[in-house]
């Protein structure tokens, strides 16, 4: 009996057979939960569709006290969830998955251990190939590099895909060549962990867990004279879910309870269901911080808080885009006059502005139409409605023309011509008529408000 | 015997407070940080205009930090957004923005502004009469702004001027220009008609205030014929008709 048999031949031979139905779609989405809960033992996890997983534990064996304990613990785990595993632990995935397929129980490879033993099909190869390999008499991986490596190359030459070509498997399993699936470079991320004794259901216990964490990724930054730009903080709970919450900071910093602070801001509509058992503080993103901060908390109490502290917690209550600054650019329409920046990002060189022609305080987001009243089509009117309540021009300043923007917009766009007005109450105003008549790009122009002056 | 003291001797000559004895409000001399408030109608601008007047007028020359403006959602909608080009010149490349959606979270980014060290001062804008901005979110401000130095200016638009904490209380509207030299027909330097109706410090009153690029100039208030010098237009009818 072999995969891929009739049912009907199957109960033919064997009448009493179980049947249970398959299910891809639900095993490979079962597949991307478990991957993600895999990511427990390093950062980086992958599938290997149908029933693989691959995690880069590089740099993460010492949290779990040696790479022997880290497979254990994986097979505990694992265990407890229901599943049948084998694991292997080897410096490339090739390697990892030939040991977890073809290698003895829970194999590690170390650098004197050779893998010349294990059959052919440990090179992930399709099919046909292990076909071609058993009529040549290739049994085992060592064979392969007993027989000319010319020789296999000129029968393989003509394939490309490495799942076709022992050869490339060979040089990915030896890691020769590069896999896709491994990081190119081991950019080694700081993470700091704690694993708890006991699932943690209540707040004040993940707190104090937060803290412990963030005082440990400030001794690891300190260490490395790096400040965080960007935390993720994941927390394990009992029932395979991975709630994640990130953070981003305006400035480099490795200030504990700054950080601590930030984060329990987000952690409010956290449900801890049935316990957290592990949780795991790591900043992929770092920037050099040679100089040593002091006490954010103590310091913001008697001296106040840092400008980038305080965009900081602007940012994580309010949203990273609520808290900005505007600069300037280099146009002539008002509008695009200016452009919103984070609020530390240094100024770019620019063309200082005109200073000719006043300009509003304040800009509406949006130009509102105003109904004007006795107006001759060119001009100015004497009257306008806007917002329901109506305005006699008492003082006007113009008309500033301003083209559009021909390089940035379509030919149907009409050039404006703006009014710094003072109505009677002495309400000053800045509204333009939108196109003149008789230009061929609409009918009668239209007027509009567009800014408050002071 | 004893001899009874008469119970008028107790009794205080003057209020505490009296408004007499106070000194009257004059652009210029206030020199600690403060928390005022200022009322003003949504359709103008002239409310955010006299709040960094007021905010620059007591700061002191070659200040370099950073400056805040928090605006909730409904008076950005009804007064717009801060425009770089209009801002007076020493105050364009130090503005940070907040464009908070509630006025809970403009609270709380006020109260944030005022505890940091780095800012020159804070302008806020606040449209209506919220339920969080209560007696307790004023006293709040205040605090902060007295334990941090940092100065703070809240724009109401359209408000009711409720209960408040605030150490002064204007209310303002637009006030006509003085035409400028080179241009009488155009609008001039921006003036506003400011009524401090309430403050800790001086008595209240009302001033014609003009910003005049560098300082602030209060001057009285128009008389109710304030047209001795202009002829007031003739309108629709003939001039015999009276």
């Amino acid at each position: 009996m072999h995969a891929g048999v009739l049912l009907a031949d199957a109960r033919a031979l064997c009448p009493e057979l179980a049947v249970a139905l398959g299910d891809p779609g639900g095993d490979l989405a079962f597949l991307e939960r478990l991957a993600l809960w895999a990511r427990r033992w390093g950062p980086w996890a992958a599938l290997d569709p149908p029933d693989g997983l691959i995690v880069d534990t590089t740099g993460v064996a010492h949290l779990f006290g040696g790479e022997a304990a880290l497979l254990d613990d994986a097979a505990t785990r694992l265990a407890a969830c229901g599943l049948t595993v084998r694991l292997g632990l080897a410096p490339t995935a090739g390697a990892a998955w030939a040991l977890a397929h073809y290698g003895p129980e829970r194999a590690i490879l170390h650098p004197q251990d050779s893998l010349d033993d294990l059959p052919v099909a440990a090179l992930r190869l399709d099919p046909a190939t292990l076909l071609v390999l058993r009529r040549l008499g290739l049994k085992r991986i060592g064979e392969l590099s007993g027989v000319a490596r010319d020789a296999l190359a000129r029968r393989f030459r003509n394939t490309r895909a490495p799942a076709a070509n022992p050869l490339i498997r060979l040089d990915q399993l030896l890691g020769r060549v590069p896999e896709p699936l491994l990081p190119v470079m081991a950019a080694e991320l700081p993470l700091v962990q704690r694993r708890l004794m006991e699932p943690i259901r209540h707040r004040s216990l993940l707190d104090r867990v937060l803290a412990d964490l963030c005082e440990d990724m400030a001794r690891l930054l300190e260490g490395r004279a790096e400040g965080a730009r960007r935390l993720e903080l994941a927390l394990w709970k009992v029932d395979g879910e991975v709630p994640v919450r990130k953070l981003e900071l305006a400035a480099a910093s490795r200030d504990a309870a700054h950080i601590a602070r930030l984060f329990s801001g987000k952690l409010d509509d956290l449900d801890a269901g049935f316990g957290i058992e592990l949780a795991r503080l790591s900043a992929p993103w770092t920037e050099p911080l040679a100089l040593s901060q002091g006490d954010f908390e103590r310091a913001a109490e008697a001296h106040g808080t840092s400008l980038a502290a305080c965009i900081d917690r602007l940012g994580a209550r309010l949203g990273a885009g609520a808290v900005r600054r505007p600069a300037p650019v280099a146009s002539h329409v008002p509008e695009r006059a200016q452009r919103w920046v984070p609020p530390l990002e240094p100024e770019g060189a620019v063309q200082s502005e005109l200073v000719f022609h006043a300009r509003p305080l304040k800009l509406l987001d949006r130009p509102e139409p105003i109904a004007v009243l006795y107006a001759s089509p060119d001009g100015l009117p004497r009257r306008f409605r806007w917002r329901g309540a109506v305005h006699e021009i008492a003082r006007a300043e113009g008309p500033e023309r301003i083209a559009p923007e021909w390089w940035r917009e379509r030919g149907t766009v009409r050039l404006r011509d703006y009014y710094r007005i003072e109505d009677g109450e002495g309400r000053r105003y800045w509204i333009y008529r939108n196109g003149i008549d008789g230009d061929g790009r609409g009918g009668m122009p239209e007027w509009f408000m567009q800014g408050l002056c002071a | 015997m004893t001899v009874l003291t008469p119970l008028s001797a107790f009794a205080r000559t003057k209020p505490l407070h009296s408004p007499a004895s106070l000194p009257r409000w004059q652009p210029g001399r206030t020199t600690h940080a403060l928390h005022g408030e200022v009322f003003a109608p949504a359709g103008e601008g002239s409310g955010a205009a006299m709040a960094l007047a007021m905010a620059t007028d007591a700061a002191q020359a070659g200040e370099e930090r950073a400056w805040l403006w928090v605006q909730d959602e409904r008076s950005l909608k009804l007064g717009g957004r801060p425009y770089r080009p209009g801002l007076p010149g020493p105050l364009r490349d130090r503005l940070i923005h907040v464009a908070a959606k509630s006025a809970e979270d403009a609270l709380f980014a006020l109260e944030e502004g005022l505890r940091c060290r780095d800012l020159a001062f804070v302008i806020g804008e606040i449209a209506a009469n919220p339920r969080s901005l209560n007696f307790t979110a004023a006293r709040r401000l205040s605090l902060a702004v007295e334990r941090h130095g940092v100065p703070l200016w809240l724009v109401r638009l359209d408000a009711q001027s409720d209960l408040s904490s605030a150490r002064q209380r204007w209310q303002v509207r637009a006030a006509p220009s003085r035409p400028p030299h080179w241009n009488a027909a155009a609008p001039g330097a921006p003036a506003w008609q400011a009524d401090l109706f309430r403050a800790r410090a001086h008595p209240p009153g009302k001033w014609i205030l003009r910003d005049e690029g560098t300082r602030l100039r209060a001057e009285p208030p128009h008389q109710p014929s304030h047209s001795v010098d202009l002829v007031s237009a003739a309108g629709d009818r003939p001039l015999a008709a009276g």
